[in-house]
């Protein structure tokens, strides 16, 4: 997805650009999330600065291309299940509101008109308008051909070809070299492994979720509907399985209950504690689904690095490459901003948001 | 039960797990023999159940001694307590929870909302395997069937599917079907073969270490010609018509590329198709354990150990290859599970008859399977309104766009640009059907769960109240 939106907002500002991908379009973690596009979650900070500048550009997006990748503005509801969460809840909510997200409370007796077959008994919550979802492999399927950029998959990138003054000029891949002075690192939970081609260290790790998938049914769930935990739980350092669902329905009909996150390498296997935990989450807040089966359930990577906070710029290691990686869990939310951002400074403009907290070189070779 | 032996669950009670629960509770091993379906058998000894009265069901059976044997030393296991069978118990995943223990989870019955749990030392996968069908034009008018289905019919509920059939695909499988549904009365007006048999007739080699089957093969020609069905090799259906319901196919020759001969096509009337294009193995809960797998199967080693601990696979679900060979690999399954479970040193030549078999029927199956094979340019029939995934309804128009417009290579991708394969069967009926028109090789889908599961069973499964 990132890799997509950077060749997007690169084509558009007149760049040549190549895109190149060891697998199909989609085939990373992208195809393995949900596209869910949240400002909710997010504290004050720069991530919240990126979320805000990404929604707005992913709503430009949606007006040429948004029913090909089922842009939908549906706004998320967070739920608070006691009075102190509660509290909690609109404490954050109201720092969020200071810097520029629509947070509007609502009252317990409110609720059900906002979702009808929420759990009986809740607190109280938040509305965020500005949630919003796409479907992810469409958008970056989508995106991609908006750019216009030439698309090589099934190639695999094996070192990063620099000239003799260490200067970028290109890639090396299994089916050939492709020759530019600019590289932009966007391989997600990859990531890592791309800048060590190019000899830099950046920590990006995996960390494991799974999504379940429900049986189609008519729409019930109206909005992104999630419990308050969740919010502590994105910013938590624990390697140990965290979880708190978002439920959602989808255009398609299945309704989405995701995500947990565990660190646990690239372990494939089922993890009936995970999957339990997001059906027990889900059934408490809309107990209707209790009935519902589950159809599948997926799991993906997220590109996951220690402060939180992706890599998005140029590398002042090595000149000419920038890196674009490093989204966890909102790398489909980010993505657009992210590609802007990279644009901007690729063609030496100042970029819209400062990119200091987002340096490549941030990281200490020791911390890893 | 106080019993201090070990257990083993076994899931399927097909030939390879029917064979393996023998073998291991003949060892000193508890056995708990798990199927979905409502009586023991699996694919092969699928029988009418007792209550239609049927005659002589073990006229449409092959092997019916092999299967008295089988239910009987089953019958007296039960009987005796060392096998607990639960039939209609379908597995929706097994968990491994602490150092040599693992879960099974299952839900009961038709609905399929209880849940059950098992709690076993080792467990041994013997899930088996489906058919593979792949699309052409009129594919979904009912009438059309899958071979399996319609012999399923036969055997299973005695129900004579249709008057006038023809019996169209490839692969082993379609000589037993259109036999089985002439022997029952029905016409069968062709059988109709991708592949050219005769090809088969030229491996000398592998035809001389295989007399049985040679034998086999004879038989079925005779019955063909004793009930007049043609045969048709190197043919293909390339439609099937009709306004509600199945009125005709269209037939057509293929050439030596595998491409329809032009002006070789011709319209035969029936009411029934029966098509199959070969089998895949149940891989799902091998995959939700994180067994290793090779290409589409559950990867064994000699003693049918996957290289997860305490996991053992054997039958279909380690490859396709016929009953026999299913039988081989349940029993030397059964008997490194036993020896395993009880701490004897698993002793090889004590299952010396069962390897020799397994390594002749694995032989056997690998020189069918370079004769054996959907017309090469298949894809080329497949106009793009034929709808490919039927949950989703999605056609080959939809999947070659994804392919040549929006970048996906693979069936996963395919998937997800557009739907295909989300539905209620997730994937198992389109997958080979996707991969064929996106042009590349069909992959393990990773179904984390073998079956759909009730959230309200999800969230409280592994609860050690509800045990
Ligand atoms: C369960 C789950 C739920 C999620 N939910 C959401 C959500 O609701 N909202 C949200 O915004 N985000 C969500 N995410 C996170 C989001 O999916 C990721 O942040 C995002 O997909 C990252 O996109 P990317 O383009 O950086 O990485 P990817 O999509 O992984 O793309 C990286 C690409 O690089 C390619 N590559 C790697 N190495 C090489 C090489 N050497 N040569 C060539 N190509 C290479 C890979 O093939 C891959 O296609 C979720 C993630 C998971 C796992
Ligand atoms: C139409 C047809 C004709 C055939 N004719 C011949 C022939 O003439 N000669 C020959 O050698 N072979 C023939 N075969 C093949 C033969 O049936 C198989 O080789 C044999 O049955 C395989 O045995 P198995 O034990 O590996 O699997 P199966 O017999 O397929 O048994 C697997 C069992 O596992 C159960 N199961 C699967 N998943 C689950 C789950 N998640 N939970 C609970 N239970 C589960 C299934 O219900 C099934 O009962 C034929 C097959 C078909 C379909």
């Amino acid at each position: 997805m990132v890799g997509a939106a950077c060749a997007l907002y690169a084509a558009r500002s007149g760049l040549d650009v190549t895109l190149v991908d060891r697998g199909p379009v989609a085939g990373g973690t992208t195809g393995a999330g949900e596209g869910n596009l949240l400002v909710s979650d997010k504290e004050p900070g720069p991530e919240l600065d990126l979320a805000l500048l990404s929604g707005r550009l992913w709503a430009d997006l949606a007006e040429e291309l948004g029913e090909a990748f089922e842009y939908e503005a549906k706004g998320g509801v967070v739920v608070a299940a006691t009075p102190e969460g509660l509290t909690a809840l609109e404490t954050f909510a109201a720092g969020q509101r200071a810097a520029g997200v629509e947070a509007v409370p609502v009252a317990a007796d409110q609720l059900h008109t906002l979702e009808p077959h929420l759990a009986p008994g809740l607190t109280g919550a938040v509305h965020y308008p500005q949630d919003t979802q796409v479907m992810p492999a469409l958008a970056a399927a989508h995106l991609v051909r908006a750019s216009g950029a030439r698309l090589l998959t099934g190639r695999t990138v094996t070192e990063v070809l620099r000239t003799a003054d260490g200067a970028v000029r290109g890639v090396r891949t299994d089916r050939g070299d492709l020759h530019a002075p600019v590289v932009v690192n966007a391989a997600g939970t990859w990531g890592a492994e791309v800048a060590a081609l190019a000899g830099v260290f950046l920590p990006v790790l995996p960390r494991r979720g799974f999504v379940l998938v429900t049986e189609p049914l008519p729409r019930r769930v109206r909005h992104k509907v999630y419990a308050a935990d969740y919010v502590a739980d994105v910013a938590s350092d624990s390697a140990a399985l965290g979880t708190s669902p978002v439920v959602e329905g989808t255009a398609a009909g299945p309704i989405l209950i995701g995500a947990s996150r565990e660190r646990v390498g690239f372990d494939r296997s089922l993890s009936l504690p995970a999957v339990r935990a997001l059906a027990a989450g889900a059934t408490r807040l809309f107990p209707f689904l209790t009935d519902v089966r589950a159809l599948r359930t997926y799991l993906g990577f997220r590109p996951y690095m220690p402060d939180h906070l992706p890599a998005i710029g140029p590398d002042p290691r090595v000149p000419g490459l920038f890196h674009a990686c490093g989204h966890e869990g909102a790398g489909i939310g980010l993505a657009t901003g992210t590609g802007r951002l990279i644009a901007q400074v690729v063609a030496g403009r100042t970029p819209d948001l400062d990119l200091t907290p987002f340096r490549p070189d941030r990281f200490p070779k020791e911390a890893g | 039960m106080a019993t201090e032996r070990p257990h083993l669950a076994v899931i399927g009670a097909g030939p390879a797990g029917l064979a393996a629960s023998l073998a291991a509770a003949a060892h000193g091993v508890r056995v708990t023999l798990i199927d979905s379906a409502a009586g023991a058998g699996g694919q092969f000894y699928r029988r009418p159940p007792a209550g239609l009265g049927a005659r002589r069901p073990e006229a449409l059976h092959h092997r019916w001694r092999t299967w008295r044997r089988l239910g009987d030393a089953l019958a007296a296991r039960v009987e005796a307590g060392t096998i607990r069978h639960l039939a209609d118990h379908h597995v929706w995943c097994v968990e491994p929870v602490e150092r040599a223990e693992l879960v099974v989870h299952a839900l009961l019955g038709p609905l399929q909302e209880e849940p059950v749990t098992v709690r076993a030392d080792a467990v041994l996968l013997a899930t088996g395997g489906y058919e593979k069908v792949l699309p052409f034009p009129g594919w979904t008018l009912p009438g059309v069937v899958t071979a399996g289905g319609a012999q399923a019919m036969l055997k299973g509920g005695l129900v004579v599917p249709g008057q006038r059939a023809v019996v169209a695909g490839t692969g082993p499988l379609l000589l037993p079907v259109a036999t089985g549904l002439a022997a029952a009365g029905v016409e069968v007006a062709a059988l109709v073969e991708s592949a050219d048999p005769k090809a088969f007739l030229r491996r000398p080699v592998a035809l001389a270490a295989h007399p049985a089957k040679v034998a086999e093969g004879v038989r079925y020609g005779a019955r063909l010609l004793r009930h007049h069905v043609k045969v048709l090799p190197r043919h293909t259906v390339v439609a099937a018509h009709g306004e509600q319901r199945l009125d005709a196919v269209t037939v057509a020759a293929l050439d030596t590329h595998g491409r329809v001969g032009p002006g070789t096509e011709r319209r035969i009337a029936c009411d029934t198709l029966a098509v199959g294009h070969g089998m895949l193995a149940h891989i799902d809960l091998a995959e939700s354990l994180g067994c290793r797998i090779d290409g589409l199967n559950v990867a064994v080693d000699e003693e049918q150990r996957t290289d997860v601990p305490g996991v053992w696979a054997a039958g279909e679900t380690t490859g396709i290859g016929g009953a026999a060979l299913s039988l081989a690999e349940g029993h030397i399954a059964g008997r490194s599970a036993a020896a395993r479970l009880t701490g004897t040193r698993p002793d090889p030549h004590t299952w010396a008859r069962a390897a020799r078999s397994r390594r002749r029927a694995r032989e056997f199956f690998a020189a069918l399977d370079t004769v054996y094979a959907p017309p090469a340019h298949w894809t080329d029939q497949v106009t793009d309104e034929t709808v490919v995934c039927r949950c989703e309804e999605v056609t080959a128009g939809a999947v070659r766009k994804a392919v040549d417009e929006l970048g996906a290579g693979d069936v996963r991708t395919v998937k997800l640009l557009t739907r295909a394969g989300m539905g209620w069967c997730q994937g198992r009926m389109c997958e080979p059907a996707v991969a064929g028109l996106a042009g590349c090789e069909q992959t393990p889908a990773r179904r984390l769960l073998a079956r759909p599961v009730p959230l309200g069973v999800l969230a409280r499964a592994g609860d050690p109240e509800d045990d």
